[in-house]
């Protein structure tokens, strides 16, 4: 018995080392752009060490009775009749219970964190319509703009409006989605961390045009911001 | 007592019951599918003339609208016209005008010949067929559909079709997989199994019964239909969002109305199980002994009849707002845009465990006999259904996390999505359980029961992260999600399919597989699944949104692959066809029970008597009782002489 709990352990750990190099080897997010996708990716991690463990542990099972108690086909003996134990039950009912409870807490608290505004975010106004985004910012006086500029390290306020259908406003290095409804204020909170040129894309179907249905989005630095606003409002 | 064989009382009718007519006016006149055919036009024409009578009198302008006229004339009128041809209605239609009938003619029920299959039949197990092989032609059709758009994917950028096309054949694959496949297949394996683990004759109402699976071809037809709609085909996705369903060609009138034909389907077959199950079980057979596949689909009957109205509800009301001018979902009238996801995920989030239950219950029976072993902790199995029952209607918002709804139900339906985890966990381990020092056949079924184990896990687990609002709301919308549905309905549902097909194939067709096909089947399938869905949790997480006909260029190589192996997946069912129809007409005569269950579906003939069980069961123990000395599940003799064993 002691010999076939080892080769169980040695099975899992196998599978667990595979499944782990996958997790790692390859870039599974892209690069986080704002603060709000590097807690979204803490959450993202927690996760993933939980399912490492949980499918190795499926899996080291299945594979080892497989191997250990595979019988011929003419084979006509019953196994042993084990109908139940309470205390294996009580475990795998209370374990996953758990392991779920903690990850909803965490997930509770970054999505709060991530719905905090501070004082005074920058006001984007994001306007949804087949097929193109168009971003106002209301501090700035009225003008429109069909890419989406924001300064690095301040953290923007999305306010989405959709003028036909529904859209969704998605940037995947920002972590940060959401759906602009006809009838329906929305928002979304994006405090960039690093500078570069990203597409914002339309993440619901919204007709024909749908799959083209990007925009530029820069973030700059605050200098570059507050030339590219006067360049506007000129 | 004995009971007696119904069928016996057939010869000794009055000859007055006989048809007097000839047989060409029984081609046409009597029930079948040439007076369905005639009786649906007809339907038609009435459904027209009815509308454009009452707008002329009305004076409303134009006379002739072409949705009008198409809701009425072809997706109300002509479905009811067919039904009552081919004989749906005959009975109850005799009963009410005061005619004769015949409540012991037996003339409808069981096959004699492949004709029977084609008419309205209230065997439960030709029902049962019909069912199968009905879902498995619409099976194929999604399935080609889906290879398709896949050719389509294989380069960023249009090559094949225009995008209404495309998006009409990812919403034509969704719904056929979703109305026409998955949950009507599960209908069809318990139809067949269920009466007979339960020891009854057939199901509670039989006429019901095949009026149900009749209803199923409808929508079938109707949401195929749609491709040649002015127009094209519905292509809102399977999910219909209002408003953009509301301003979509006429082909997404086929899908509003289509819905409701398999959700009628749907709801009479899950009240006939329930009142099945809770009516028709042996003597004997308590709550407490009747085999998982039985649990699993009373469960599941529950969640359909509470849960399908819903569904029905939202797209009569994106109906309405298309042809009566409401305005249920259009913000300028008023309408509450977000409404619409609201009633349409009370019926769709319950839907994925519709889809999943019944397929718990197949890989119970599956383990259970292949390891030689009870099933591990049988009640807290059956209780963990009723908790997914239970829990499944509380977290029908964690589809719409990015959607705009009020931001303090977030967590609260976080919670009850993760606590989900919990029953379906217990039903995980307790399978593995099961395995635990089994004697182990390593079968096909046995084999897809396994593959479906560890797939699901990982869509269980991907679950997991969608669960979390935070990760949500980054890989909502996006292949991720794509991925996440294929592992639980393909590497989830479809595997238990096939697990169930192959076990029970001896006792539906009398005739055992080709192990070694269906193995291939299964490896080929196994493999072929995993590279063509895995890598989309890759694409989604780093950017790729769903339903889009074009793509950033750099998942230009990895959507090849998928493609590529999209192909292989949907070849590998060429095996599982050709194995399963070979099969059929030449294969090997199976035994009565070729697995040694114990269950009493396995006690009577392959394929089993035209009423099931020559004398009633007495069941005096539980299903699983492999392996210990002397155990019986049930008694083939007379029920007074029966004595019971403790279970």
């Amino acid at each position: 018995m002691r010999k076939g709990i080892v080769q169980l352990v040695a099975i899992g750990v196998v599978i667990g080392v595979l499944v782990t190099l996958v997790a790692v080897l390859f870039q599974w997010l892209p690069t986080s752009a704002t603060e709000e996708f590097d807690r979204i990716q803490d959450v993202y991690w927690f996760a993933t060490v939980m399912s490492i463990v949980i499918f190795s542990l499926v899996a080291a099972v299945v594979v080892y009775a497989v191997w250990k108690w595979r019988v011929p086909l003419d084979d006509d003996a019953d196994g042993p009749p084990i109908h139940g134990h309470t205390g294996l039950e009580v475990v795998w009912t209370a374990v996953p219970a758990i392991l779920v409870i903690a990850l909803g807490i965490v997930s509770a608290v970054v999505l709060s964190e991530n719905g905090r505004a501070s004082d005074r975010p920058l006001q984007v106004k994001a306007i949804g319509q087949q097929f193109a985004w168009k971003f106002e910012y209301g501090d700035y006086g009225d003008f429109e703009s069909g890419e989406l500029v924001l300064p690095v390290g301040r953290e923007a306020q999305f306010t989405m409006e959709a003028v036909d259908v529904i859209h969704s406003f998605w940037v995947p290095q920002f972590g940060q989605k959401m759906d602009a409804v006809p009838g329906v204020e929305t928002t979304i909170l994006v405090t960039p961390t690093r500078t570069g040129e990203f597409a914002v894309i339309c993440a619901e179907l919204c007709g024909l045009g749908h799959a083209t249905m990007r925009a530029k989005a820069r973030v700059v630095t605050q200098a570059d911001f507050d030339k590219w606003v006067k360049e506007k409002q000129a | 007592m004995t009971a007696t064989h119904p069928d016996s009382s057939h010869a000794q009718y009055p000859p007055h019951f006989e048809p007097p007519h000839s047989s060409t006016w029984r081609l046409f006149f009597g029930p079948g599918l040439v007076r369905g055919a005639w009786m649906a036009a007809a339907g038609f024409v009435l459904g027209t003339l009815l509308v454009l009578v009452l707008r002329s009198w009305w004076s409303w302008d134009p006379v002739w609208n072409t949705e009008v006229v198409l809701v009425v004339g072809a997706m109300v009128a002509a479905p009811m016209g067919f039904l009552g041809g081919i004989g749906a209605f005959d009975y109850w239609l005799y009963y009410i005008s005061g005619r004769p009938t015949r409540p012991e003619d037996h003339s409808g029920h069981g096959a004699r010949g492949w004709r029977d299959y084609f008419r309205v039949n209230t065997d439960h197990k030709v029902i049962g067929i019909q069912y199968l092989v009905t879902t498995f032609v619409f099976f194929v059709i999604g399935g080609l559909m889906a290879m398709f758009f896949r050719a389509e994917l294989a380069q960023p950028g249009l090559q094949f079709v225009d995008s209404q096309t495309f998006n009409g054949l990812v919403s034509v694959h969704a719904t056929l997989m979703i109305f026409l496949f998955i949950i009507p297949a599960f209908a069809g394996i318990a139809n067949f199994v269920v009466p007979l683990m339960l020891g009854a004759p057939d199901m509670a109402f039989p006429r019901l019964n095949a009026l149900s699976f009749w209803l199923l071809p409808i929508a079938g037809i109707m949401f195929l239909a749609s491709f040649i709609a002015p127009g094209g085909a519905f292509g809102a996705g399977w999910t219909g969002y209002a408003p953009f369903a509301e301003g979509q060609p006429l082909g997404q009138t086929f899908f509003n109305m289509g819905v409701q034909w398999a959700g009628a389907s749907s709801i009479l077959t899950a009240l006939n199980f329930l009142v099945t199950i809770i009516t028709m079980r042996a003597p004997g057979m308590t709550f407490w002994r009747m085999p998982l596949l039985v649990w699993a689909n009373f469960t599941t009957s529950l969640l359909v009849v509470i849960a399908t109205p819903f569904i029905a509800g939202s797209q009569f009301f994106v109906l309405f707002d298309r042809i009566l001018h409401t305005s249920f979902f259009t913000p300028e009238g008023g309408g509450y845009v977000l409404g619409y996801q609201h009633v349409f995920w009370f019926y769709s989030h319950p839907a994925v465990y519709i889809m999943m239950l019944p397929g718990f219950g197949i890989v119970s029976e599956v383990i259970s006999s292949m390891s030689r072993k009870p099933v591990f902790g049988y009640r807290l199995m059956a209780l963990s259904l009723m908790g997914i029952l239970v829990l499944g209607f509380s977290v029908w918002a964690h589809h719409m996390f990015v959607a705009g709804m009020a931001d303090w139900l977030r967590v609260p339906m976080m919670i009850t999505t993760l606590l989900i985890a919990i029953p379906t966990g217990i039903k995980v381990f307790s399978w593995t359980a099961t395995l635990w020092q089994g004697r182990i056949h390593l079968t096909t079924p046995m084999l897809f029961a396994l593959g479906f184990l560890t797939m699901f896990v990982i869509g269980g687990l991907s679950g997991i992260y969608l669960g979390s609002v935070p990760i949500d709301i980054a890989a909502s919308d996006t292949y991720f999600i794509v991925a996440h549905i294929h592992y639980v309905l393909f590497g989830g549902s479809v595997f238990t399919i096939f697990a169930g097909v192959y076990y029970w194939f001896p006792k539906m067709t009398g005739r055992m597989y080709d192990e070694r096909l269906g193995k291939w089947h299964f490896w080929l399938t196994f493999v072929s699944f995993n590279v063509t869905f895995f890598p989309m949790h890759y694409v989604g997480l780093r950017g790729m949104p769903r339903r889009v006909f074009d793509y950033d260029s750099a998942f230009g190589d990895l959507n090849f692959v998928i493609s590529i192996a999209s192909f292989v997946l949907g070849a590998s069912f060429i095996v599982f066809a050709y194995n399963v129809i070979t099969s059929w007409v030449r294969g090997p005569v199976a035994e009565a029970n070729p697995w040694r269950a114990h269950s009493l579906e396995w006690q009577v003939s392959s394929p089993p008597p035209i009423f099931n069980f020559d004398e009633i069961p007495q069941v005096v123990g539980g299903p699983y009782e492999y392996g210990v000395p002397g155990a019986r599940h049930a008694v083939m003799s007379p029920a007074r002489e029966a004595k019971e064993v403790p279970a």
